[in-house]
């Protein structure tokens, strides 16, 4: 799973730079999302721009990273949805959950 | 509708990097079906949904004492239908009692047959004496 980290002014930015995140590296996101929650970022936004297909473990991967978000108190948001990647939250109701933005522009600039 | 019977017969090393393979094969065979493109594009996202979700159980159910399985898929399209079946040799589940998932709870697991039920028509999972399957069939036309 290649992720890009940056970070830009107080926001952690981690852009997923594989075109497709299911069962063979959802679990290499999940543990890259937790070791920068650990690492004392306050404001992370995951980049789906380059995702074309995500299934139900790339899902659990990022809820992981929203759960514990959460608990931290950190904000966790999610720009660039594809469509087949963002109807895959419409089925599951969980575009009402997740703080989604348009672009990663748009997440960095609210 | 071509009326010709497509049959292709898959089998892949137990690892889930050939989910992406297998994903892109069931894509390919919806972009050759004689049908409206936009449905078209809608049906090979479906089935590569379906059968990566699929092929992902049957590699996490399969025996661990058997790491070298193999997983075989069959895709066929006959009669205006698509059917896919992938066959596991693990201890197997009971379909019926997979229940859906409450939306409302933030569980991480637990969508993959979810998934499955939403985009095609009919899912079955039969124990055969030749190991297991799990059917799913979807019309095409």
């Amino acid at each position: 799973m290649r992720v890009a980290k940056e970070v830009r002014d107080d926001r952690t930015v981690l852009s997923v730079q594989e075109d497709r995140i299911d069962a063979h590296n959802s679990g290499e996101l999940k543990d890259v999302v937790l070791k920068t929650l650990e690492g004392g970022a306050r404001n992370v936004v995951i980049d789906l721009a380059r995702v074309q297909f995500i299934d139900s473990s790339g899902l659990g991967a990022l809820l992981s990273g929203y759960k514990n978000a959460n608990l931290r108190s950190i904000s966790f948001a999610l720009a660039g949805l594809q469509p087949r990647v963002r109807s895959m939250f419409e089925l599951t109701r969980l575009h009402r959950v997740f703080d989604i933005y348009p672009s990663l522009q748009l997440a960095l600039s609210a | 509708m071509c009326e010709t019977a497509v049959n292709l017969d898959i089998v892949v090393p137990n690892e889930t990097r050939y989910l992406r393979f297998v994903g892109a094969i069931a894509e390919q065979l919806a972009k050759e079906l004689d049908i409206q493109e936009d449905k078209r594009d809608t049906l090979a996202f479906h089935l590569n949904l379906a059968l990566t979700e699929a092929v992902a159980n049957a590699i996490q159910y399969s025996s661990s004492a058997n790491a070298k399985d193999s997983v075989r898929i069959c895709l066929s399209v006959k009669d205006a239908y698509l059917s896919v079946r992938v066959f596991d040799h693990g201890g197997g589940f009971d379909l019926a009692a997979v229940p859906t998932p409450d939306l409302d709870e933030l569980r991480e697991r637990g969508r993959g047959i979810f998934f499955i039920r939403s985009v095609m028509d009919s899912v079955q999972y039969r124990k055969t004496e030749s190991g297991n399957v799990l059917e799913m069939r979807k019309k095409i036309a």
